[in-house]
Protein backbone atom coordinates (compact mmCIF):
# COMPACT_ATOMS: atom_id res chain seq x y z
CA UNK A 1 0.00 0.00 0.00
CA UNK A 2 1.73 3.15 -0.62
CA UNK A 3 0.43 6.60 -0.84
CA UNK A 4 0.40 9.64 -3.38
CA UNK A 5 0.85 13.19 -2.59
CA UNK A 6 0.68 15.76 -5.66
CA UNK A 7 1.21 19.11 -5.79
CA UNK A 8 -0.08 20.35 -9.12
CA UNK A 9 -1.47 24.21 -10.82
CA UNK A 10 -4.77 24.88 -9.69
CA UNK A 11 -5.98 25.29 -13.31
CA UNK A 12 -4.75 21.77 -14.20
CA UNK A 13 -6.95 20.13 -11.51
CA UNK A 14 -9.71 19.31 -13.94
CA UNK A 15 -7.15 17.60 -16.55
CA UNK A 16 -5.61 15.47 -13.87
CA UNK A 17 -9.10 14.63 -12.65
CA UNK A 18 -10.08 13.44 -16.07
CA UNK A 19 -6.98 11.35 -16.47
CA UNK A 20 -7.10 9.45 -12.98
CA UNK A 21 -10.51 8.87 -13.83
CA UNK A 22 -9.93 7.67 -17.64
CA UNK A 23 -7.24 5.28 -15.71
CA UNK A 24 -9.88 3.96 -12.73
CA UNK A 25 -8.74 6.16 -9.65
CA UNK A 26 -11.80 7.73 -8.60
CA UNK A 27 -10.56 8.42 -5.02
CA UNK A 28 -8.87 11.33 -3.70
CA UNK A 29 -8.46 13.80 -1.53
CA UNK A 30 -7.60 17.55 -2.76
CA UNK A 31 -6.56 20.52 -0.25
CA UNK A 32 -5.76 24.02 -1.07
CA UNK A 33 -1.73 24.99 -0.63
CA UNK A 34 0.82 27.74 -1.05
CA UNK A 35 4.35 26.51 -2.09
CA UNK A 36 7.89 27.31 -3.09
CA UNK A 37 9.20 25.04 -6.02
CA UNK A 38 11.04 25.51 -9.58
CA UNK A 39 8.91 28.67 -10.55
CA UNK A 40 10.36 32.14 -10.18
CA UNK A 41 9.15 34.20 -7.13
CA UNK A 42 6.87 36.75 -8.78
CA UNK A 43 6.70 40.35 -7.29
CA UNK A 44 3.33 42.31 -7.03
CA UNK A 45 2.75 46.12 -6.05
CA UNK A 46 0.98 47.76 -3.44
CA UNK A 47 0.48 50.90 -2.81
CA UNK A 48 4.03 51.40 -4.29
CA UNK A 49 5.52 49.46 -2.82
CA UNK A 50 7.30 45.95 -4.11
CA UNK A 51 5.86 43.19 -2.73
CA UNK A 52 7.94 39.24 -3.26
CA UNK A 53 5.90 36.49 -3.20
CA UNK A 54 7.83 33.28 -2.93
CA UNK A 55 4.62 31.12 -2.13
CA UNK A 56 2.81 30.22 -5.01
CA UNK A 57 -0.95 28.96 -5.05
CA UNK A 58 -1.19 25.17 -5.53
CA UNK A 59 -3.21 22.11 -5.09
CA UNK A 60 -2.41 19.42 -3.20
CA UNK A 61 -3.62 15.35 -4.15
CA UNK A 62 -4.02 12.63 -1.67
CA UNK A 63 -4.25 9.18 -3.27
CA UNK A 64 -3.87 6.12 -1.52
CA UNK A 65 -3.30 3.26 -3.68
CA UNK A 66 -2.33 -0.64 -3.73
CA UNK A 67 1.03 -1.97 -5.85
CA UNK A 68 -0.86 -2.32 -8.83
CA UNK A 69 -2.53 1.31 -9.15
CA UNK A 70 0.76 3.05 -8.45
CA UNK A 71 1.90 3.51 -11.69
CA UNK A 72 -1.50 4.47 -13.46
CA UNK A 73 -1.98 6.97 -11.21
CA UNK A 74 1.29 8.40 -11.41
CA UNK A 75 1.37 8.57 -15.27
CA UNK A 76 -2.60 10.12 -14.79
CA UNK A 77 -1.13 13.07 -13.12
CA UNK A 78 1.88 13.35 -15.18
CA UNK A 79 -0.57 13.24 -18.02
CA UNK A 80 -2.89 15.62 -16.51
CA UNK A 81 -1.00 18.17 -14.64
CA UNK A 82 2.11 18.85 -16.78
CA UNK A 83 1.79 22.30 -19.10
CA UNK A 84 6.07 22.30 -19.69
CA UNK A 85 6.48 25.42 -17.44
CA UNK A 86 8.59 25.68 -14.31
CA UNK A 87 5.95 25.24 -11.36
CA UNK A 88 4.21 22.50 -13.05
CA UNK A 89 4.88 20.74 -9.25
CA UNK A 90 5.75 16.65 -7.64
CA UNK A 91 4.64 13.66 -7.11
CA UNK A 92 6.03 11.93 -4.13
CA UNK A 93 5.09 8.15 -3.35
CA UNK A 94 5.33 7.12 0.03
CA UNK A 95 5.02 3.42 1.64
CA UNK A 96 2.10 3.49 3.73
CA UNK A 97 1.78 0.94 6.93
CA UNK A 98 -1.89 0.34 7.41
CA UNK A 99 -5.38 1.68 5.79
CA UNK A 100 -8.73 1.55 7.71
CA UNK A 101 -11.97 2.17 6.50
CA UNK A 102 -13.64 3.97 9.23
CA UNK A 103 -17.44 2.77 7.98
CA UNK A 104 -16.58 -0.75 8.44
CA UNK A 105 -13.38 -1.03 10.81
CA UNK A 106 -12.02 -2.89 8.04
CA UNK A 107 -8.09 -2.57 7.45
CA UNK A 108 -5.57 -3.54 4.70
CA UNK A 109 -5.50 -3.14 0.81
CA UNK A 110 -8.94 -4.36 0.49
CA UNK A 111 -9.95 -1.26 2.71
CA UNK A 112 -8.24 1.27 0.08
CA UNK A 113 -10.12 0.70 -2.97
CA UNK B 1 -31.95 21.44 -21.17
CA UNK B 2 -34.57 20.39 -23.30
CA UNK B 3 -37.11 21.25 -20.71
CA UNK B 4 -36.41 24.99 -21.44
CA UNK B 5 -37.77 24.96 -24.82
CA UNK B 6 -40.57 22.57 -23.64
CA UNK B 7 -43.94 23.35 -25.40
CA UNK B 8 -45.41 23.47 -21.77
CA UNK B 9 -43.50 26.75 -20.84
CA UNK B 10 -43.72 28.10 -24.19
CA UNK B 11 -47.65 28.44 -23.89
CA UNK B 12 -47.25 29.90 -20.90
CA UNK B 13 -45.07 32.18 -22.28
CA UNK B 14 -47.84 32.69 -24.64
CA UNK B 15 -50.54 32.88 -22.72
CA UNK B 16 -48.53 35.78 -20.46
CA UNK B 17 -47.77 37.85 -23.87
CA UNK B 18 -51.32 37.38 -24.66
CA UNK B 19 -52.92 38.27 -22.05
CA UNK B 20 -51.27 41.71 -21.18
CA UNK B 21 -52.46 43.92 -23.65
CA UNK B 22 -56.10 41.78 -22.94
CA UNK B 23 -55.49 42.46 -19.37
CA UNK B 24 -55.76 46.26 -19.40
CA UNK B 25 -59.47 47.11 -20.75
CA UNK B 26 -60.79 43.62 -18.54
CA UNK B 27 -60.10 44.86 -15.17
CA UNK B 28 -62.72 47.93 -14.86
CA UNK B 29 -61.11 49.34 -11.86
CA UNK B 30 -57.76 49.53 -13.40
CA UNK B 31 -59.71 52.16 -16.41
CA UNK B 32 -61.38 54.72 -13.40
CA UNK B 33 -58.35 54.33 -11.72
CA UNK B 34 -56.17 55.58 -15.00
CA UNK B 35 -59.14 57.89 -15.71
CA UNK B 36 -58.64 59.58 -12.13
CA UNK B 37 -54.80 59.23 -12.75
CA UNK B 38 -55.01 61.49 -15.91
CA UNK B 39 -57.36 64.23 -14.05
CA UNK B 40 -54.33 64.68 -11.41
CA UNK B 41 -51.98 64.65 -13.99
CA UNK B 42 -53.87 67.21 -15.64
CA UNK B 43 -54.55 69.03 -12.59
CA UNK B 44 -50.27 68.53 -11.20
CA UNK B 45 -49.17 69.15 -14.85
CA UNK B 46 -49.26 73.07 -13.34
CA UNK B 47 -47.00 72.19 -11.37
CA UNK B 48 -44.38 70.97 -12.67
CA UNK B 49 -44.24 73.92 -15.56
CA UNK B 50 -44.46 76.78 -13.05
CA UNK B 51 -41.32 78.58 -12.73
CA UNK B 52 -39.77 80.17 -9.44
CA UNK B 53 -42.10 78.75 -6.94
CA UNK B 54 -41.34 75.17 -7.73
CA UNK B 55 -38.22 75.62 -9.58
CA UNK B 56 -36.11 75.13 -6.04
CA UNK B 57 -38.00 71.55 -5.07
CA UNK B 58 -38.24 70.62 -8.86
CA UNK B 59 -34.47 70.99 -8.97
CA UNK B 60 -33.98 69.22 -5.35
CA UNK B 61 -35.59 66.62 -6.43
CA UNK B 62 -33.63 66.02 -9.66
CA UNK B 63 -30.31 66.55 -7.66
CA UNK B 64 -30.98 64.14 -4.93
CA UNK B 65 -31.79 61.28 -7.99
CA UNK B 66 -28.67 62.41 -9.67
CA UNK B 67 -27.09 61.45 -6.60
CA UNK B 68 -29.39 57.98 -6.57
CA UNK B 69 -28.14 57.30 -10.22
CA UNK B 70 -24.53 57.55 -9.39
CA UNK B 71 -24.88 54.97 -6.66
CA UNK B 72 -25.58 52.32 -9.34
CA UNK B 73 -21.96 52.67 -9.60
CA UNK B 74 -21.86 50.53 -6.79
CA UNK B 75 -24.36 48.61 -7.30
CA UNK B 76 -22.48 47.58 -10.46
CA UNK B 77 -18.93 47.37 -8.92
CA UNK B 78 -21.03 44.41 -5.94
CA UNK B 79 -22.90 42.73 -8.91
CA UNK B 80 -19.99 42.07 -11.25
CA UNK B 81 -17.66 41.48 -8.69
CA UNK B 82 -20.25 38.62 -7.02
CA UNK B 83 -20.28 37.00 -10.55
CA UNK B 84 -17.24 36.64 -11.50
CA UNK B 85 -14.03 34.51 -9.88
CA UNK B 86 -12.03 35.89 -6.95
CA UNK B 87 -8.46 36.17 -9.19
CA UNK B 88 -10.20 39.20 -11.22
CA UNK B 89 -11.88 41.07 -8.95
CA UNK B 90 -9.30 43.96 -8.44
CA UNK B 91 -9.79 44.35 -12.28
CA UNK B 92 -13.33 44.57 -12.23
CA UNK B 93 -14.05 47.40 -9.76
CA UNK B 94 -10.82 48.85 -11.44
CA UNK B 95 -12.80 49.06 -14.91
CA UNK B 96 -15.82 50.19 -12.55
CA UNK B 97 -14.17 52.85 -11.21
CA UNK B 98 -12.57 53.86 -14.32
CA UNK B 99 -15.98 54.07 -15.89
CA UNK B 100 -17.79 56.41 -14.12
CA UNK B 101 -14.35 59.09 -15.19
CA UNK B 102 -14.76 58.07 -18.09
CA UNK B 103 -18.43 59.01 -18.55
CA UNK B 104 -18.32 62.03 -16.66
CA UNK B 105 -15.70 63.52 -18.16
CA UNK B 106 -15.97 63.15 -21.87
CA UNK B 107 -19.73 64.15 -21.35
CA UNK B 108 -18.32 67.08 -19.72
CA UNK B 109 -16.29 67.52 -22.78
CA UNK B 110 -18.08 66.74 -25.56
CA UNK B 111 -21.32 64.37 -24.77
CA UNK B 112 -23.63 66.83 -23.24
CA UNK B 113 -23.54 69.00 -26.10
CA UNK B 114 -23.25 66.22 -28.86
CA UNK B 115 -26.80 64.86 -26.93
CA UNK B 116 -28.43 68.40 -26.28
CA UNK B 117 -27.38 70.19 -29.22
CA UNK B 118 -30.01 72.69 -29.09
CA UNK B 119 -33.22 73.51 -30.76
CA UNK B 120 -31.96 74.32 -33.88
CA UNK B 121 -31.31 70.94 -34.72
CA UNK B 122 -34.59 69.35 -33.37
CA UNK B 123 -35.18 66.67 -35.72
CA UNK B 124 -32.36 66.04 -37.35
CA UNK B 125 -29.62 62.87 -37.31
CA UNK B 126 -26.55 64.90 -35.68
CA UNK B 127 -26.14 68.31 -34.02
CA UNK B 128 -23.55 69.53 -31.88
CA UNK B 129 -23.63 72.44 -29.32
CA UNK B 130 -19.80 73.12 -29.16
CA UNK B 131 -17.22 71.58 -26.60
CA UNK B 132 -17.28 71.56 -23.10
CA UNK B 133 -20.39 72.76 -20.73
CA UNK B 134 -21.44 76.24 -20.11
CA UNK B 135 -25.21 77.63 -19.75
CA UNK B 136 -26.42 79.93 -22.50
CA UNK B 137 -25.87 83.67 -22.38
CA UNK B 138 -29.61 84.45 -21.49
CA UNK B 139 -29.25 81.88 -18.67
CA UNK B 140 -31.51 81.74 -15.20
CA UNK B 141 -31.14 79.57 -13.12
CA UNK B 142 -35.07 79.41 -11.92
CA UNK B 143 -36.68 79.71 -15.46
CA UNK B 144 -34.28 77.40 -17.01
CA UNK B 145 -35.78 74.48 -18.79
CA UNK B 146 -39.43 76.12 -17.35
CA UNK B 147 -38.39 75.84 -14.23
CA UNK B 148 -37.81 72.01 -14.11
CA UNK B 149 -33.94 72.43 -13.21
CA UNK B 150 -31.00 74.51 -13.69
CA UNK B 151 -28.25 73.77 -16.66
CA UNK B 152 -25.83 72.40 -14.20
CA UNK B 153 -28.32 69.85 -12.86
CA UNK B 154 -29.18 68.54 -16.24
CA UNK B 155 -25.81 68.27 -16.94
CA UNK B 156 -24.60 66.15 -14.01
CA UNK B 157 -28.23 64.34 -13.98
CA UNK B 158 -27.62 63.18 -18.01
CA UNK B 159 -23.85 62.49 -16.83
CA UNK B 160 -24.66 60.43 -14.57
CA UNK B 161 -26.91 58.18 -17.38
CA UNK B 162 -24.05 58.23 -19.78
CA UNK B 163 -21.64 56.71 -17.12
CA UNK B 164 -24.14 53.87 -16.62
CA UNK B 165 -24.61 53.14 -20.16
CA UNK B 166 -20.88 52.52 -20.42
CA UNK B 167 -20.23 50.45 -17.49
CA UNK B 168 -22.71 47.90 -18.45
CA UNK B 169 -20.20 46.49 -21.07
CA UNK B 170 -17.55 46.08 -18.68
CA UNK B 171 -19.81 42.87 -17.14
CA UNK B 172 -19.76 41.53 -20.20
CA UNK B 173 -16.22 41.54 -21.12
CA UNK B 174 -14.79 40.46 -17.79
CA UNK B 175 -12.68 38.00 -16.82
CA UNK B 176 -10.60 37.85 -20.41
CA UNK B 177 -10.62 41.77 -21.81
CA UNK B 178 -7.30 43.72 -22.03
CA UNK B 179 -7.48 46.83 -19.45
CA UNK B 180 -5.97 49.74 -21.81
CA UNK B 181 -7.99 48.33 -25.19
CA UNK B 182 -11.16 48.43 -23.04
CA UNK B 183 -10.53 52.07 -21.51
CA UNK B 184 -10.40 53.34 -25.26
CA UNK B 185 -13.60 51.54 -26.21
CA UNK B 186 -15.32 52.93 -23.70
CA UNK B 187 -13.85 56.23 -23.92
CA UNK B 188 -14.95 55.90 -27.87
CA UNK B 189 -18.69 54.69 -27.04
CA UNK B 190 -19.74 56.47 -24.52
CA UNK B 191 -18.15 60.14 -25.63
CA UNK B 192 -19.37 59.44 -29.71
CA UNK B 193 -21.89 56.47 -30.11
CA UNK B 194 -24.01 57.20 -26.82
CA UNK B 195 -24.75 60.77 -27.01
CA UNK B 196 -25.32 60.93 -30.90
CA UNK B 197 -28.09 57.91 -30.44
CA UNK B 198 -29.30 59.71 -27.40
CA UNK B 199 -30.13 63.00 -29.49
CA UNK B 200 -32.24 61.49 -31.69
CA UNK B 201 -34.72 60.89 -29.17
CA UNK B 202 -33.82 63.34 -26.09
CA UNK B 203 -31.98 65.88 -28.09
CA UNK B 204 -35.16 66.70 -29.76
CA UNK B 205 -34.04 64.29 -32.76
CA UNK B 206 -35.80 62.53 -35.44
CA UNK B 207 -36.96 59.56 -33.51
CA UNK B 208 -38.69 62.34 -31.32
CA UNK B 209 -40.93 63.61 -34.14
CA UNK B 210 -41.85 60.51 -35.09
CA UNK B 211 -43.31 60.17 -31.75
CA UNK B 212 -41.39 57.22 -30.05
CA UNK B 213 -41.16 57.09 -26.50
CA UNK B 214 -38.35 56.35 -24.04
CA UNK B 215 -39.25 57.14 -20.96
CA UNK B 216 -35.98 57.01 -19.29
CA UNK B 217 -33.96 54.57 -21.63
CA UNK B 218 -34.54 51.28 -22.05
CA UNK B 219 -33.45 51.92 -25.76
CA UNK B 220 -31.43 54.81 -25.39
CA UNK B 221 -29.46 53.59 -21.75
CA UNK B 222 -29.52 49.73 -21.66
CA UNK B 223 -29.78 48.96 -24.81
CA UNK B 224 -26.81 51.22 -25.82
CA UNK B 225 -25.02 49.72 -23.50
CA UNK B 226 -25.91 45.98 -24.56
CA UNK B 227 -25.12 46.19 -28.09
CA UNK B 228 -22.11 47.31 -27.05
CA UNK B 229 -21.60 44.55 -24.73
CA UNK B 230 -22.63 42.34 -27.31
CA UNK B 231 -20.19 43.24 -30.02
CA UNK B 232 -17.11 42.85 -27.65
CA UNK B 233 -18.13 39.11 -25.92
CA UNK B 234 -18.16 38.46 -30.09
CA UNK B 235 -15.35 40.83 -30.43
CA UNK B 236 -13.78 38.76 -26.99
CA UNK B 237 -14.67 35.07 -27.59
CA UNK B 238 -15.80 32.59 -24.61
CA UNK B 239 -13.93 32.42 -21.59
CA UNK B 240 -11.17 29.41 -21.03
CA UNK B 241 -12.65 26.51 -20.28
CA UNK B 242 -16.42 27.99 -20.42
CA UNK B 243 -17.62 26.13 -23.47
CA UNK B 244 -16.55 22.06 -24.58
CA UNK B 245 -18.00 20.51 -27.49
CA UNK B 246 -19.19 17.47 -26.18
CA UNK B 247 -19.18 13.91 -27.94
CA UNK B 248 -22.19 14.40 -29.98
CA UNK B 249 -21.47 17.68 -31.02
CA UNK B 250 -23.35 19.60 -28.95
CA UNK B 251 -21.97 22.41 -26.48
CA UNK B 252 -21.27 21.44 -22.94
CA UNK B 253 -21.76 24.54 -21.07
CA UNK B 254 -19.54 24.39 -18.14
CA UNK B 255 -20.33 26.94 -15.47
CA UNK B 256 -17.89 29.64 -14.42
CA UNK B 257 -19.51 30.26 -10.50
CA UNK B 258 -19.19 33.57 -8.87
CA UNK B 259 -17.62 34.05 -5.97
CA UNK B 260 -19.69 35.69 -4.11
CA UNK B 261 -22.99 35.39 -3.67
CA UNK B 262 -23.62 37.83 -0.97
CA UNK B 263 -21.96 40.86 -3.14
CA UNK B 264 -24.11 40.20 -6.29
CA UNK B 265 -26.99 40.09 -3.76
CA UNK B 266 -26.36 43.26 -2.72
CA UNK B 267 -24.72 45.06 -5.81
CA UNK B 268 -28.64 44.52 -7.08
CA UNK B 269 -30.12 45.59 -4.30
CA UNK B 270 -27.98 48.89 -4.75
CA UNK B 271 -29.34 49.13 -8.86
CA UNK B 272 -32.55 48.60 -7.24
CA UNK B 273 -32.24 51.76 -5.09
CA UNK B 274 -30.86 53.31 -7.60
CA UNK B 275 -33.29 53.32 -9.80
CA UNK B 276 -35.64 55.23 -7.82
CA UNK B 277 -33.31 58.34 -9.10
CA UNK B 278 -33.18 56.85 -12.40
CA UNK B 279 -36.85 56.51 -13.48
CA UNK B 280 -38.12 59.03 -10.74
CA UNK B 281 -35.91 61.46 -11.84
CA UNK B 282 -36.75 61.00 -15.31
CA UNK B 283 -39.82 62.95 -14.87
CA UNK B 284 -37.45 65.97 -15.10
CA UNK B 285 -39.65 67.82 -12.57
CA UNK B 286 -40.79 67.48 -8.90
CA UNK B 287 -44.63 66.68 -9.67
CA UNK B 288 -45.75 64.64 -7.51
CA UNK B 289 -48.17 62.19 -8.80
CA UNK B 290 -45.84 61.90 -12.10
CA UNK B 291 -42.95 60.74 -9.51
CA UNK B 292 -45.08 58.81 -7.76
CA UNK B 293 -46.80 56.76 -10.23
CA UNK B 294 -43.34 56.21 -12.05
CA UNK B 295 -41.87 54.70 -8.68
CA UNK B 296 -44.96 52.63 -8.30
CA UNK B 297 -44.99 51.13 -11.90
CA UNK B 298 -40.96 50.69 -11.87
CA UNK B 299 -40.76 48.76 -8.40
CA UNK B 300 -44.24 46.66 -9.06
CA UNK B 301 -42.21 45.55 -12.29
CA UNK B 302 -38.98 44.47 -10.12
CA UNK B 303 -41.03 42.39 -8.37
CA UNK B 304 -42.98 40.80 -11.09
CA UNK B 305 -39.54 40.26 -12.46
CA UNK B 306 -38.49 38.67 -9.33
CA UNK B 307 -41.49 36.17 -9.62
CA UNK B 308 -41.16 36.07 -13.44
CA UNK B 309 -37.80 34.79 -12.63
CA UNK B 310 -37.95 32.36 -10.28
CA UNK B 311 -40.72 29.98 -11.93
CA UNK B 312 -38.91 30.24 -15.12
CA UNK B 313 -35.13 28.79 -13.20
CA UNK B 314 -37.63 26.83 -10.95
CA UNK B 315 -39.14 24.68 -14.06
CA UNK B 316 -35.92 24.91 -16.56
CA UNK B 317 -33.29 24.25 -13.87
CA UNK B 318 -35.65 22.29 -11.30
CA UNK B 319 -34.22 24.37 -8.54
CA UNK B 320 -34.89 28.14 -7.99
CA UNK B 321 -31.42 30.04 -9.03
CA UNK B 322 -30.85 33.15 -6.80
CA UNK B 323 -27.97 34.71 -9.85
CA UNK B 324 -31.18 34.30 -12.03
CA UNK B 325 -33.41 36.06 -9.94
CA UNK B 326 -31.25 38.44 -9.26
CA UNK B 327 -31.23 39.23 -13.04
CA UNK B 328 -34.67 38.97 -13.38
CA UNK B 329 -35.03 42.20 -10.68
CA UNK B 330 -32.85 44.10 -12.82
CA UNK B 331 -35.00 42.81 -16.11
CA UNK B 332 -38.37 43.96 -14.77
CA UNK B 333 -36.51 47.17 -14.09
CA UNK B 334 -35.07 47.37 -17.59
CA UNK B 335 -38.13 46.63 -18.99
CA UNK B 336 -40.60 49.26 -17.38
CA UNK B 337 -37.51 51.88 -18.11
CA UNK B 338 -39.45 52.40 -21.56
CA UNK B 339 -42.41 53.03 -20.11
CA UNK B 340 -43.04 53.65 -16.38
CA UNK B 341 -44.78 56.57 -16.93
CA UNK B 342 -47.37 55.46 -20.02
CA UNK B 343 -48.38 52.18 -19.09
CA UNK B 344 -50.61 51.04 -16.46
CA UNK B 345 -50.42 49.11 -13.21
CA UNK B 346 -51.47 45.56 -14.31
CA UNK B 347 -49.20 46.53 -17.59
CA UNK B 348 -46.23 46.72 -15.49
CA UNK B 349 -46.60 43.70 -13.64
CA UNK B 350 -47.11 41.96 -17.31
CA UNK B 351 -43.82 43.82 -18.11
CA UNK B 352 -41.71 42.85 -15.16
CA UNK B 353 -43.00 38.93 -15.15
CA UNK B 354 -41.94 38.46 -19.23
CA UNK B 355 -38.72 40.54 -18.89
CA UNK B 356 -38.00 38.17 -15.84
CA UNK B 357 -38.81 35.23 -17.94
CA UNK B 358 -37.06 36.47 -21.24
CA UNK B 359 -33.76 36.96 -19.04
CA UNK B 360 -33.71 33.56 -17.98
CA UNK B 361 -34.30 32.06 -21.49
CA UNK B 362 -31.72 34.80 -22.85
CA UNK B 363 -29.31 33.83 -20.32
CA UNK B 364 -29.20 30.45 -21.17
CA UNK B 365 -29.83 30.50 -25.00
CA UNK B 366 -26.78 32.28 -25.56
CA UNK B 367 -24.78 29.52 -23.37
CA UNK B 368 -25.91 28.03 -26.29
CA UNK B 369 -24.63 29.88 -28.62
CA UNK B 370 -21.64 30.42 -27.11
CA UNK B 371 -21.53 33.57 -26.57
CA UNK B 372 -20.12 34.38 -22.98
CA UNK B 373 -21.70 36.13 -21.05
CA UNK B 374 -20.44 36.22 -17.46
CA UNK B 375 -23.08 38.35 -15.59
CA UNK B 376 -25.75 38.58 -17.36
CA UNK B 377 -25.46 42.11 -19.08
CA UNK B 378 -26.62 40.92 -22.68
CA UNK B 379 -29.72 39.39 -21.33
CA UNK B 380 -30.82 41.81 -18.88
CA UNK B 381 -30.04 44.92 -20.56
CA UNK B 382 -30.40 44.06 -24.49
CA UNK B 383 -33.14 41.62 -24.52
CA UNK B 384 -35.10 43.45 -21.96
CA UNK B 385 -34.27 46.87 -23.07
CA UNK B 386 -35.98 45.89 -26.50
CA UNK B 387 -38.72 44.36 -24.97
CA UNK B 388 -39.13 46.98 -22.73
CA UNK B 389 -38.98 49.32 -25.32
CA UNK B 390 -41.63 47.58 -27.69
CA UNK B 391 -43.88 46.79 -24.40
CA UNK B 392 -44.65 50.50 -24.49
CA UNK B 393 -46.09 50.22 -27.98
CA UNK B 394 -48.51 46.80 -27.08
CA UNK B 395 -49.54 48.30 -23.51
CA UNK B 396 -49.71 52.15 -23.51
CA UNK B 397 -52.76 54.21 -25.37
CA UNK B 398 -51.62 56.50 -27.98
CA UNK B 399 -48.31 54.37 -28.83
CA UNK B 400 -47.33 53.27 -31.74
CA UNK B 401 -45.37 49.70 -31.75
CA UNK B 402 -44.22 50.46 -35.51
CA UNK B 403 -42.38 53.28 -34.33
CA UNK B 404 -41.15 51.52 -31.26
CA UNK B 405 -39.57 48.80 -33.52
CA UNK B 406 -38.44 51.47 -35.62
CA UNK B 407 -36.66 52.82 -32.82
CA UNK B 408 -35.33 49.65 -31.28
CA UNK B 409 -33.49 49.13 -34.98
CA UNK B 410 -32.36 52.15 -35.09
CA UNK B 411 -30.19 52.36 -32.45
CA UNK B 412 -29.45 48.75 -33.19
CA UNK B 413 -28.45 49.86 -36.61
CA UNK B 414 -26.06 52.32 -35.35
CA UNK B 415 -24.49 50.75 -32.14
CA UNK B 416 -23.57 47.39 -33.11
CA UNK B 417 -21.77 47.53 -36.02
CA UNK B 418 -20.10 50.80 -34.66
CA UNK B 419 -19.51 49.50 -31.49
CA UNK B 420 -18.17 45.81 -33.42
CA UNK B 421 -15.73 48.58 -35.58
CA UNK B 422 -14.19 49.78 -32.33
CA UNK B 423 -13.30 46.47 -31.01
CA UNK B 424 -12.18 44.80 -34.03
CA UNK B 425 -10.16 48.19 -34.90
CA UNK B 426 -8.23 47.82 -31.36
CA UNK B 427 -8.21 43.67 -31.80
CA UNK B 428 -6.03 44.21 -34.84
CA UNK B 429 -3.70 47.20 -33.50
CA UNK B 430 -3.32 46.38 -30.21
CA UNK B 431 -5.26 42.90 -29.45
CA UNK B 432 -8.66 43.08 -26.74
CA UNK B 433 -7.71 39.62 -25.30
CA UNK B 434 -5.34 38.95 -22.30
CA UNK B 435 -2.90 36.20 -22.75
CA UNK B 436 -3.63 32.23 -22.01
CA UNK B 437 -1.45 32.31 -18.97
CA UNK B 438 -2.68 35.63 -17.44
CA UNK B 439 -5.96 34.58 -17.82
CA UNK B 440 -5.65 31.43 -15.97
CA UNK B 441 -3.58 33.16 -13.41
CA UNK B 442 -6.03 36.13 -13.39
CA UNK B 443 -6.17 39.20 -13.99
CA UNK B 444 -5.42 40.51 -10.93
CA UNK B 445 -1.95 39.72 -10.99
CA UNK B 446 -1.93 39.83 -14.70
CA UNK B 447 -2.83 43.40 -15.05
CA UNK B 448 -2.42 44.61 -11.77
CA UNK B 449 -0.17 43.35 -10.06
CA UNK B 450 -2.47 42.95 -7.11
CA UNK B 451 -4.84 40.63 -5.11
CA UNK B 452 -8.13 41.26 -4.14
CA UNK B 453 -8.00 39.24 -0.72
CA UNK B 454 -4.23 38.53 0.22
CA UNK B 455 -3.98 36.86 3.43
CA UNK B 456 -7.15 35.04 2.70
CA UNK B 457 -6.71 31.64 0.49
CA UNK B 458 -9.68 30.95 -1.69
CA UNK B 459 -9.98 28.05 -3.66
CA UNK B 460 -9.27 28.33 -7.42
CA UNK B 461 -9.31 25.01 -9.60
CA UNK B 462 -10.71 27.62 -12.86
Amino acid sequence: MHLIIAYIRPEKLSDVKKALIKNEVFKMSITNALGAGDEQVYHERYRGADVEIDLLKRVRLEIAVNESFIQRAVDSILEGGVTGQDGDGKIFVLPMTQCYRIRTGNKGPHAIG
Amino acid sequence: MRAVFSPTVLAGILLWLLLGPLASPAVAQVETLTGAQAEAAALTQSIGEAPAEYSIANNLWIVIATALVFLMHLGFACLETGLTRAKNTVNILFKNVAIVGIGILTYAFIGFALMYPGGEFAGQWFGFGGFGIAPPADYDPLTYADGAYTYWTEFLFQGMFAATAATIVSGAVAERVKLGPFLAFSAVYVALVYPMVGMWHWGGGWLAERGFHDFAGSTLVHSVGGWGALAGVLALGPRIGKYVMGGDGKTIVRPIMGHSMPLAAIGVFLLWFGWFGFNGGSVLSADPEKISYVLVTTTLAAAAGIFGAMFTSWIVQKEPDLSMVLNGILAGLVGITAGADVVGVMDAVVIGAVAGTAVVFAVVGLDRARIDDPVGAISVHLVCGIWGTLAVGLFAADKSFLTQLLGVGAVGAACLPTALIIFFVLKHTVGIRVSRTDELRGLDLSEHGMEAYTGFQIFTVQ
